[in-house]
């Protein structure tokens, strides 16, 4: 898992990184939580690739975004989410759970800078 | 076997990526060494026989804190965890404690330290505050869209 991490990192530069994020907060929150809702690795991967994002010049709203839905949104898994728990249920708690996603990282980040 | 194909097509860029590798080993291997620890110790106490004792419909303030603490103990893939949930609400576990369950998995309490790592201890006490928080929201919220005990289609 680090192996491919850190594959992707470096086939990926920082310039494809910065070009994709650092256009506006609320898109650079969007591209996150979207990249992190459909990928579909270990979570560790999630901290590690947002760790290494950050250092790259990424904002911390997308980092956090990628994060937060990484976990708690599952494209790739909805199938087997919706023939178990219900289609109706699935498709409504990955919607919601991707608005909470960005809600969660501007609240995060408003919240460190009040914090300080 | 995919290093292996990326040598192929270019050895320079697979060789830079192998350094990486060894660079971010050295960065992580602290917190990953506390990471398996914690894993280790939580596959112990945790089955799903003593969360489903905990989570029924009449559990009140209770269910909501086990459903919250559950999540964040769980391990393992999380379609494992959607055969469980789904015979524990066909036995009557609440369709708000599901989700609640579900959402809290967000908080991995073995990977906290790899948080605390890469983005310090402030900003890993906010987001797991923040993600316990809307773990209630969307119980709330998933019950009031599926009633109190939707039984799945």
């Amino acid at each position: 898992m680090l192996l491919l991490t850190s594959l992707a990192i470096t086939i990926f530069p920082e310039q494809i990184s910065l070009g994709l994020f650092g256009q506006h907060d609320f898109i650079d929150v969007l591209l996150g939580a979207s990249i992190g809702s459909v990928a579909a690795g270990h979570p560790l991967a999630s901290y590690v690739l947002g760790g290494e994002l950050l250092a790259g010049g990424v904002s911390l709203y997308a980092v956090t975004a990628l994060i937060v839905s990484w976990v708690t949104v599952g494209v790739v898994q909805l199938p087997a989410e919706a023939l178990l728990l219900g289609r109706h249920f699935a498709i409504y708690r990955n919607l919601m759970c991707f608005l909470f996603a960005i809600a969660v990282s501007f609240l995060t980040v408003y919240t460190l800078r009040l914090i300080g | 076997m995919i290093y292996g194909l990326t040598a192929v097509v270019d050895s320079e860029l697979a060789l830079r990526a192998l350094a990486g590798f060894t660079q971010l080993l050295d960065k992580v291997l602290p917190a990953l060494a506390l990471v398996f620890v914690l894993i280790f110790a939580i596959n112990l106490l945790l089955d799903p026989q003593r969360v489903r004792k905990y989570l029924g419909k009449q559990s009140g303030i209770k269910g909501w804190l086990t459903a919250i603490v559950a999540g964040i103990l769980s391990t393992g893939p999380v379609y494992a965890w959607y055969a469980v949930l789904r015979d524990l609400r066909q036995k009557g576990m609440r369709t708000s404690l599901v989700a609640v369950l579900l959402y809290s998995r967000a908080v991995k309490l073995p990977l906290l330290p790899l948080l605390v790592h890469y983005f310090g201890l402030n900003y890993t006490l906010v987001l797991v505050l923040y993600l316990i928080g809307f773990s209630v929201i969307s119980g709330l919220i998933m019950e009031k869209i599926e009633g109190v005990r939707a039984v799945p289609d």
